[in-house]
Order: C-alpha cells, then structure tokens, then sequence
C-alpha cells in the first residue's frame, strides 16, 4: 500500500510504485483535471504541485511523492476562486481547455516565486506547456491580470 | 467533398460534403408534449421549441416524422435550455450558436442551460467541420429563438387580456405598455406551451442593432468555470463503473497484419487482465479500426507496461515500400505534366511563350499530424439495451454508423446506439475520423465489460489520418512592359480521397485554395498531378488551403519583388477591379464549400478590404527596426475573407516573430471574442506548421513519435495577435479555419523582406533558422 496526500486528503493506493502519479490519480483516485499528453514530460498537460513545485505528474512516480503534498487542479481552489482561475475566466483564455488545467498550475507555481513576473518570466516558465489551440497570449495576459487581482487582496 | 457522396461513403470533409445540408428547409413546430422529447433528454413539463430539417426531396408539410436540429425548452422555474447538436472543440461553439436563440429569444443569459445532444440523425448533420455550424444554423437558429419569443409574448397578452403588439418580451421578462406590469418567463410556460407555433412568415427577427448578445464582447464560455477547475470531461476523462483501460499495438504499416504474437510477458504485467487481437484492416481506410493487438487492464499504465511486453511478428504489406523523401521525385515527376486541368482561362501556354519573362518556382509543404492536445479516446458498454459510447466526437453520427457497423446492427436499430459526446480536447479534422471508436465497441464487446480505449501520444501521431506533403509548381508570365500576363498552379498530393477509394490518384482538393485564386489575369492554368497513396490521409485544419495558399500567396509577393512593386500595393493590382468572379468561364467546376455563389461570391472587393484594414493596422509602409521584414499575405477560405501581415526579425540567422496582425471579414459575426480567439490559434497553429511540422515515412513507418521530433510552437514564439474583425452584414461565413491559409506565405513573405532569403519549402526547421 502506498499512501498519497493529494489535496490535503490521505489516499491508501494499491498500485505499483513505479506507476506514474498522473494515471494514479486519474485512475485510481479518478480525479481526471490532469491531463495526459505526451507522457514523458513534454506538453506539461499533467502538471501538479508536489510541495509546491510545478511537476510534471506523468513522469513521476508515485512511490516519489509518498510523504508530499499533493495538489491538483481540483484542489487549486474552493471555488474557482484563485485569482489565476478567476483571470482565465474574465479573459476567456481557454479554447478547448484541455491543456489548461496544466497551465494553471504552472502558472500558480511561478506566481508562488514571482509575485510579478515580467513577459519573459512567463515565457520561460510556461515554455514547458505547450496549447495546440493557440491561447498563448491570453495566458500571458491573464498571469499578469492575476498578479495584480492577488495584489488587491492582499 | 462531394467525391466522398459519389463512392458511398460516409459524407464527410471538411471542405462541406453535405449538398443536401443547403437543400434543407426548416419548419418550426410546438413540440411540447410529443413522444420523442424524452428521448431527447429534457424531461418533465414545459414550452419545448424544435426546429424540423428535412431535404427537399422529403418535405417536412407531408411526413409524420419529425427531426429536429436544435431543441429549446423551458421548465416551471424559467430554466432555458439549448441543446448544442455540434462538438465543442475550442472553437466556442457550445457559447456561440446558444448565444444566438437566447438573444433571439429575449433570455437572460445567466439563466441558460446548455445540454449537448446525443449522435441522431433527427438533429440533421452533426458533423462538425468545415467552418460551417454558424454559416449553416445562423438563420434556422434565430427563427427558433424568435418563435419561443412570439408564443412566450402571445401568453403574456392572453394573461393581460391584450393585444400581443402591447406586450414586450425583454431579458426573460414580459412587459405591459403604458404600465410597470411584469411577468417572469416561468410565469408563461405552460400557456405558451399551449399555444400553436406562430407562422414562419410572421416571425419578426430581431435587427442587429437589437441584439443585446449576438455581436457583443465579454460573453463568457460556457464551460469556462468546470475548464479551470479541471472538472470538464473529455473523451480522456470518462470513468464509468467497473471500466477497463486499453491501449492497442497497431499495425506500424497501413494495412499490415499480425502474423503472430506472443503475450505471455504481457500477461505477467500486474492489471493486465486480457489480451484481445483486433480484425485486421483492408482497403480503403475509411474510418475503420487499423487492426493490432490490444491490451485490457485495470488501469492505463497497466496497459501501456502490458503492450511493451508485446512480441508481435508484423506483415507489413506493399505500404512498406513507401518513404517519404523518396517519393519526393514522383511527385516532381507528377508535376512535368499534370493530366488534369481544373481551371483554364486564356491560353496560359501561348501566354507563357509570347511572354518577355517567366518567372517559376516550386513550392513544398510537409506532411502534418494533428497533434490535438487530447489524443482520441473513447468509452463503450455493450449490453441487452444495445451500446453507449462517450466519445470526443466531430460527427457522432458518423461514430455511430462506425459502432452499427462493428456490431452488426440494422439501420432501424440506430436508436440503439448511443453516442454521448464529451468536450474535444482539440481535434482539428482528426476527430472527425472515428475509428477509435469502432475499437472501444469491438473491445467491449469482446469483453462483455466498459473499456476505455486511449491512444497515446505516439499511436496519434504514428497512426494519423494525416494531411499529405504536397509539391507545387508556379509560374507567371509578364509582357515587355513587367504587366502579368498569366498565371499557372500545378500541385500533387497523396489525396485524401484515397482514404475513401484505393484507385484515386488525382491531387486534392484543388477547390481549397488552387483553382479559386483571385487574381485578375487573361491568361489562368491550374492543374492536378497523379500520385498512389501509402498512409491515411485526411483533412487538417484548412485542409489544402495550407498548401494552396503557401504557395499562392508566396508567389505572388515573388512577382511583387520581381516587380520593383510593394507587395501589399501589388496585391490589390493583381486582384484588379472589384468583381464576383465566376470560375465556370474558366471551364471550373468550383464547390465553393457547398454553399451557393449567389450567397456567398468570390467577392473581390471585400478581398481588397481586408487587405487595406490589416496594412493600416500594421502601420504598413511605416520604416522598420534594423533586421525587421514584413510580410502580406490575402486568402479566401470558407466563405472568409482574411489578410494577414506578419512581422518578424532577424538575429543571428534565427527568426523571431514580432507582431501578427490579422483582418477578418468572416460576414456577420455571433460572438467576436471566439473568432479574435479562433485567429490567435490559427496564428499559433501555422506557426506550427511553418517551424516544425513533418511527418516523414519509411519503410511506410512514421518515423515522429511524440513532442520532441514533432514539435508545436512555444508559448514565447508568438507575441499578441492583433485581430480586426470587419463589420459586415453579409451571411455568416466560416471562422474556424480561415486564419490558417495566409499566416505561413505572410511570415516567409516577412522573412524574405527582413533577410532576403526566400524559403519556398516548409517547415523552416530545415534551414536551421527556428
């Protein structure tokens, strides 16, 4: 048995130690926000925060994540209320979506460390998330507009 | 295409294959209390609305049956409820075409419910592709949204014991002239529900100026908030109780077979539960399952281990013989005289002879994949009620004929099959090709239990129904004065059309993009080399629009340059005076995306339009940075006019994109923010194509794999894109693909003006300077 925190929740898994976190989650816990892309760390589809840090779920084992904390997009926020949710929404970034939940999470993770990031800040560390449908310059846009909602509340 | 129709197939290309769709007549009719509307998923009591579309040849007025397209209905508490028949696949039509009926209908917004349709041919097509859902429901739609509005103002006159001329129907409200007397929509259901539905003829649709949605800004998506909190369901996403997971070892080579395989390593993987052989595949394509072994598990990762552990001893037939950069040199071949001419105006060769200079040069576009974020995925259940699928669906009718099709089961049994559609985690034409979901069906089926079958990203792009390389040859003639004289295209492919039917050989589609160039010259050749086609090819976003425009648009800012002239300036010169041009003087037979001239001409003088908007907006002429270029590039694409100039610079020998500027007359427009979105994307997506995109064979195996040897562009490769939606009242046209075509000629137009060098082969990987 290995035993995952995943959104402040213990969860007892009966799975292979070499299994990657993101089909642990998707298909065991059946929490589906991560997305699967390329599978080897490639699109940042899978992204979730392991003690804070933006990592990429499909290449990471579960028995490496055993005593962290797990977050997904599911546990971002009680209520779509991140201030990087609440940007995406007023700006429509998504397109399809289905990259997004990756993207909000990385961006989450870059917010943590760079509270207002420049345009090559977020270049750099979006670089690994990739978006078929092109909403790239939304992204952009909506990181900068969630810094400075996450500045007015504080 | 219609070629699709004439081999009995399932009609079905982007280009707009359903000729009947234009035939189609609407009749609207109260469908409250009538059997079918269980079926349709909405339950209980209430004013429902539906929109009958028949072929002319089957009219509505003599038949019992009724099909309905698009269903509105309201429960007590004044819940609206819109059914999207169409996929959502980013393209934002599960906001968009709902948007219409209620602003049509007078609702408020917040209190709209979208519900999307299950696979049926009662909604009429469901196929979405083609840039189509809005240039084909736009009128249908707003007649619904207004018959809803008249019953709903007629009950409100009969509770006020008025004349319905004094009743106002205003954001789900009615309102009483001359008083401040308000009735909410929930207080009219069930008289309105009552009422006879009010003739077509005297339906009063809301003006433009009228509209409080349509055309406005800021409308939200709709599945904005579950998209942001990762509770959306894609195909991906689907978890039914006791499911298993698959992934399936498909043959590396079109329709080769397995010989024989040993899976007893497979077996030893902990979750592997069973392994299935898949019927093998025999031409032609169509969307058929490609055969293979497939492995059953308790979840994916099991599965995925599992097919490694595979030993499998391939067949792999006379597509072996096929590698990509190989054939190069049938294709060049194919092109010194092309058997087929599908556009001829003048006497290009005489022009070419007289002519005081000829300029020629060869275009050449790689093989694409899709490479949609989600790779297709579906959910199916075999039991005695019949078989339920999830599935990331462009045409659910068509995954429904594949299901049919696996099981056996007659056409009168098609209420059986059920197709539930998800969201589209990006699909691009792909998924429109439902062979993955023949193998979900044929897998529970062989199970008796739920199986999800996922491809992974390798599977997708190893086993795409891909858009074919194409090699393009160009030439122009000039008098001694440096006037244009003639113009000739030849172009060969691997055409789709050999997915459908193993003899065809012509190039396609030379109506996307070939034949319909624009420009004002006596003297026009267009042709069609012959080729034999080795993998899957289907149609990508734009189709051969991509190639077509690559090198149409290229070449004629090569004869602007040769000219001495400003490219933008010799654009306009070259499309001359402002027309309607009419291709069947050119001995053309034109498609025109299956939609009448009449409605929707090549419209010269919106063409120029869009040209002068965007050059303005880019400040063209203006002086540029040391090491800048900008390029200009003009196309017509499903019923769109879209222009593109696109700046980049040069450092180092690497090119940057700098600033992207689009104009868009796409004619009347629902919801602005999701076309300036669609030509962000499209911006991005040519990018992608431009940079990187090559699929190559050998041994007719795909040598790509995944991300790091097909690559799509970075967040940092591409600034803002500056879209300018022109206001026009001309019929909706499409959106979704025309920003494609002329971004790739626009950015090579840019780097030849920046470095001088002119790139005339795609992707620009090659030249090591992405």
């Amino acid at each position: 048995m290995i035993e995952l925190t995943i959104n402040n929740k213990k969860h007892q898994l009966d799975v292979s130690p070499e299994m990657p976190l993101l089909w642990a989650l998707r298909d065991i816990i059946k929490l589906t926000g991560s997305k699967y892309g390329c599978g080897i760390g490639l699109c940042g589809a899978c992204t979730v925060h392991i003690d804070g840090e933006a990592t990429r779920s499909c290449v990471f084992p579960v028995s490496a994540a055993v005593g962290k904390k797990i977050t997904t997009i599911e546990g971002l926020s009680n209520n779509a209320d991140h201030p990087l949710q609440q940007a995406w929404m007023n700006l429509n970034v998504p397109q399809c979506g289905y990259c997004q939940s990756g993207q909000i999470m990385s961006a989450a993770s870059l917010l943590d460390k760079k509270p207002q990031p420049s345009d090559e800040d977020i270049d750099q560390a979006m670089a690994g998330n990739l978006c078929r449908c092109g909403t790239y310059p939304r992204i952009r846009s909506a990181i900068h507009q969630a810094a400075k909602l996450a500045r007015e509340v504080k | 295409m219609n070629f699709l129709n004439k081999i009995g197939v399932i009609p079905n290309e982007t280009e707009g294959s359903l000729s009947h769709e234009s035939k189609e007549t609407s009749v609207i009719k109260n469908i409250s209390r009538r059997g079918f509307i269980k079926g349709a998923g909405l339950a209980g009591s209430g004013l429902l609305i539906g929109i009958q579309v028949s072929c002319t040849n089957n009219p509505v007025e003599n038949s019992d049956e009724f099909s309905p397209d698009v269903f509105i209905s309201m429960d007590k508490e004044g819940t609206v409820t819109i059914i999207s028949h169409r996929s959502e696949m980013g393209q934002g039509i599960r906001s968009s075409l709902p948007l219409l009926v209620a602003d049509e209908m007078e609702c408020d917004w917040d209190r709209v419910v979208v519900k999307q349709a299950l696979g049926d041919a009662k909604y009429g097509s469901q196929n979405t592709d083609g840039s189509r859902s809005v240039r084909r429901f736009y009128y249908r739609l707003k007649q619904a949204g207004a018959t809803a509005r008249t019953m709903l103002q007629t009950a409100a006159a009969q509770v006020w014991t008025v004349k319905p001329e004094q009743v106002t129907i205003y954001n789900h409200q009615a309102k009483l002239a001359g008083s401040s007397q308000t009735l909410d929509f929930s207080k009219l259901v069930e008289i309105a529900a009552k009422l006879p539905v009010p003739d077509k003829g005297s339906l009063k649709l809301k003006t433009e100026a009228e509209h409080r949605y349509v055309g406005k800004d800021n409308i939200k998506i709709i599945d904005a908030k579950e998209i942001v909190t990762g509770k959306a369901t894609y195909g991906y996403d689907v978890e039914l109780e006791g499911m298993k997971y698959s992934v399936i070892a498909r043959p590396p080579v079109l329709f080769g077979k397995v010989k024989s395989y040993d899976a007893s390593e497979t077996l030893k993987v902990p979750g592997v539960i069973k392994v299935v052989e898949m019927p093998p595949l025999s031409a032609p394509a169509v969307f058929n399952m490609l055969g293979g072994i497939a492995v059953i598990a308790d979840n994916t990762w099991a599965a995925i281990q599992g097919r490694e552990k595979l030993v499998i001893d391939w067949e792999h037939g006379k597509n072996s013989s096929y590698n990509t950069r190989d054939y190069e040199n049938n294709f060049i071949k194919a092109l010194e005289n092309p058997p087929h001419t599908v556009r001829n105006r003048g006497d290009w060769d005489k022009a070419r002879q007289a002519a005081d200079q000829v300029i020629s040069h060869d275009y050449h576009v790689a093989g694409l994949a899709h490479a949609t974020m989600e790779p297709p995925a579906a959910t199916a259940i075999v039991t005695n009620d019949g078989v339920d699928v999830w599935t990331c669906t462009q045409t659910p009718q068509s995954a429904q004929q594949n299901a049919m099709s696996v099981m056996d089961i007659p056409k009168r049994k098609a209420s059986s099959v059920r197709i539930n559609v998800t969201l589209l985690g990006g699909a691009f034409g792909r998924k429109s090709k439902p062979d993955y979901v023949s193998e979900a069906v044929y897998l529970a089926n062989e199970t008796k239990l739920p199986v999800k079958v996922l491809w992974t990203r390798e599977d997708e792009i190893q086993h795409g129904y891909y858009h074919s390389p194409s090699y393009q040859k160009l030439s122009a003639s000039f008098d001694k004065n440096g006037k244009p004289t003639g113009w000739y295209h030849g172009m060969v492919n691997h055409p789709i059309a050999a997915t459908f039917n193993p003899d065809a050989k012509q190039a396609g589609s030379a109506n996307l993009g070939q034949v319909d160039m624009p420009y004002d010259l006596a003297n026009i050749k267009v042709t069609n080399g012959e080729s034999d086609t080795f993998m899957r090819i289907g149609w990508i976003r734009s189709v051969t629009n991509i190639n077509n425009a690559f090198a149409a648009c290229s070449f004629a800012d090569e004869m602007a340059v040769h000219s001495g002239v400003d490219s933008k300036d010799y654009l306009l010169s070259l499309i001359g005076k402002d027309q309607h041009i009419d291709l069947s003087k050119d001995k053309c037979k034109y498609s025109n995306y299956d939609e009448s001239l009449d409605d929707f001409p090549i419209d010269t003088a919106r063409l120029k339009n869009v040209i002068n908007v965007v050059a303005k907006n880019a400040g063209w002429g203006n002086k540029l940075a040391k090491g800048h270029g900008v390029g200009i590039a003009v196309h017509r694409s499903f019923c769109s006019y879209v222009a593109t100039v696109v700046e980049v610079s040069m450092n180092n020998n690497k090119v940057q994109i700098e600033k992207v500027y689009y104009a868009v007359d796409a004619g009347k427009v629902i919801n602005p923010d999701r076309v300036r979105s669609q030509m962000e994307g499209a911006a991005i997506f040519s990018t992608s194509i431009a940079y990187y995109g090559e699929i190559t064979a050998d041994k007719g195996i795909v040598e790509q794999s995944n991300f790091h040897d097909y690559q799509l562009a970075k967040i940092g490769q591409v600034p803002e894109v500056n879209v300018d939606i022109i206001s026009s009242e001309h019929p909706p046209a499409g959106v979704g693909e025309p920003g494609v075509p002329p971004f790739a000629p626009a950015l090579c137009n840019a780097i030849y003006n920046a470095s001088g060098k002119r790139y005339r082969r795609l992707p620009l990987k090659q030249f090591g300077i992405v």
